[in-house]
């Protein structure tokens, strides 16, 4: 059992999670080019080493960020969302942006 | 030691036969290099020394010639895709299999054995139906079979209405069939040699040198060779040499694991696969059963295997065939396979010019190795697309045109 430490939860058998992709900021919809949205909903860094990446606990629907090797699969560290995103993410209206 | 013996080994009469010629020194410069040896990577190779007479190409490999996902899949051949395209160039391929040990004039044991992909749920027979219809419109062998029908085609699987997910119907192909991957790489390698392609093994590439928007050279870890084209054939690690290239791929590297029983005496004629319980299994010409799941939950370059795989593929192995419960498991490994967002793979044309793509293999890799090489190797001879890989071009995620190829293994019903 391979085990992936929850910020809310510790501990926990990692097949209570999904992987959610790697962290990266979205270009805004409303300014970008088609280039750079294809970039952004298609493409992938797909890093062989240490990524930055979003995990979900299932059973809390809890969100968090996890730094993770992927060529010798050890979790190296897990913390909150908070810590990278501080402030209020405003999806609403034009050229409001995503988040920073 | 019989002295006889010692004599046959000195004969020079009768020398050491060797399949395959000793890695040779590297040269400056090839018309074309393939990086990774592997099958499609060595049929690439054969169909360019063969059939467009391009002998001065070089196949490198980090590792050993086949070693590794065509080493790793579960070897099996079908044509009975969802998507107008896959299901053409899928069955082009499963054609070329057919013909393969004559073509090759080396044995790649292909064995046809009719492919039944149960279902389980209403939704596993919709899809089944849908695959059915599109495979008959384009001349594939593919119909929809029930219990009754399917008890007759696999004797020893467990129809039983007691059974947590009770098979409902099942896509019956009967042109599906299995061959020993490794020989498909050999049979490719040994010709492809025999005609002046060289083999590099144990080469690795670390950069991929550029000028005037076209690949020029490729620096590996015995020197620098210049070339005129390049074929990248790494699926597992396309990411990784695309961006050596200055590319980005639409891929998630991630490993699917298979594993093999003890060897039993002949009992399973068909392949059997179930999309809802993410199972398939076929039992190999020496008797070993094959058997693979869904792919791993998140991305990874390491293949390590694990033990949640293996005990959630028996779960739903007991439920098809219980009589199984007392045999071994003999081995377990994992692959590292190119997940793209529409389970299709990425053929032909980069942005790069001269550096063509050969990606994106999923769970799909093995069955494409013929048609694959063929098509790739054609477009480097010629330099125009051919119809059949057109649609998998790299360009189409610049349009959303996605192919949505249903019919993949590691695609959930």
């Amino acid at each position: 059992m391979k085990i992936l430490n929850c910020p809310l939860n510790g501990p926990r058998n990692i097949a209570e999670f999904v992987h959610g992709g790697e962290v990266r900021e979205m270009p805004d919809p409303n300014t970008c080019s088609d280039a750079e949205w294809v970039d952004h909903v298609v493409m992938e860094h797909n890093i062989a080493g240490v990524v930055r990446e979003w995990w979900c606990h299932v059973a809390t629907a809890y969100w968090f960020i996890a730094e993770r090797n992927t060529i010798t699969d050890e979790i190296i560290r897990t913390y909150p969302a908070s810590e990278v995103f501080r402030d209020r993410v405003d999806f609403g209206g034009p050229g409001q942006g995503g988040p920073r | 030691m019989p002295f006889g013996l010692l004599k046959y080994g000195f004969s020079k009469p009768d020398p050491a036969r060797r399949q395959l010629p000793a890695r040779p020194d590297l040269r400056r410069s090839y018309d074309v290099v393939i990086i990774g040896g592997g099958g499609h990577g060595l049929a690439a190779a054969y169909y360019l020394s063969r059939y467009h007479g391009i002998t001065n190409v070089a196949v490198l490999d980090k590792g050993y010639l086949g070693g590794g996902n065509t080493a790793r899949n579960t070897a099996i051949i079908r044509s009975n895709y969802l998507t107008p395209e896959g299901v053409a160039f899928y069955d082009e391929s499963l054609r070329l299999f057919q013909g393969l040990s004559h073509e090759l004039d080396f044995n790649v044991l292909y064995s046809e054995r009719g492919h039944l992909t149960l279902a389980h749920t209403d939704a596993a027979m919709r899809t089944s139906r849908w695959r059915a219809e599109v495979n008959a419109h384009l001349g594939v062998e593919s119909r929809l079979v029930f219990p009754d029908e399917i008890a007759r085609i696999e004797p020893t699987l467990n129809l039983s209405r007691a059974a947590r997910y009770p098979v409902l119907g099942a896509l019956y192909h009967v042109p599906g069939a299995i061959a020993r991957h490794d020989a498909v790489a050999w049979g490719y390698a040994i010709r492809a040699a025999e005609r002046g392609v060289e083999l590099h093994p144990m080469t690795e590439v670390t950069a991929i040198e550029q000028a005037g928007g076209r690949v020029s050279a490729v620096v590996t870890s015995r020197g620098t060779i210049r070339c005129g084209a390049v074929i990248q054939a790494v699926a597992g690690m396309s990411s990784v040499v695309a961006k050596m290239a200055g590319l980005r791929l639409p891929i998630r590297s991630i490993p699917l694991q298979a594993c093999v029983s003890q060897p039993l005496k002949p009992f399973l004629d068909t392949i059997v696969v179930s999309g809802s319980l993410h199972v398939y299994i076929s039992q190999s010409s020496r008797g070993e059963l094959v058997m693979g799941s869904a792919s791993d939950p998140y991305p990874l370059y390491s293949t390590r295997s694990t033990l949640e795989f293996a005990e959630g593929l028996m779960g739903h192995i007991l439920e098809l065939f219980p009589f199984l419960g007392e045999v071994k498991l003999m081995r377990q490994w994992a692959g590292i396979t190119d997940m793209t967002p529409d389970f299709a793979p990425i053929m032909g044309l980069s942005p790069l010019d001269g550096y063509y793509l050969d990606a994106g293999w999923g769970t799909w890799g093995f069955k494409a190795t013929p048609a694959c090489g063929r098509t790739m190797a054609a477009l480097v001879a010629t330099g125009s697309v051919p119809d059949l890989i057109a649609p998998f071009a790299l360009q189409r995620f610049d349009r959303f045109a996605m192919l949505g190829e249903k019919g993949a293994a590691a695609v959930g019903h």
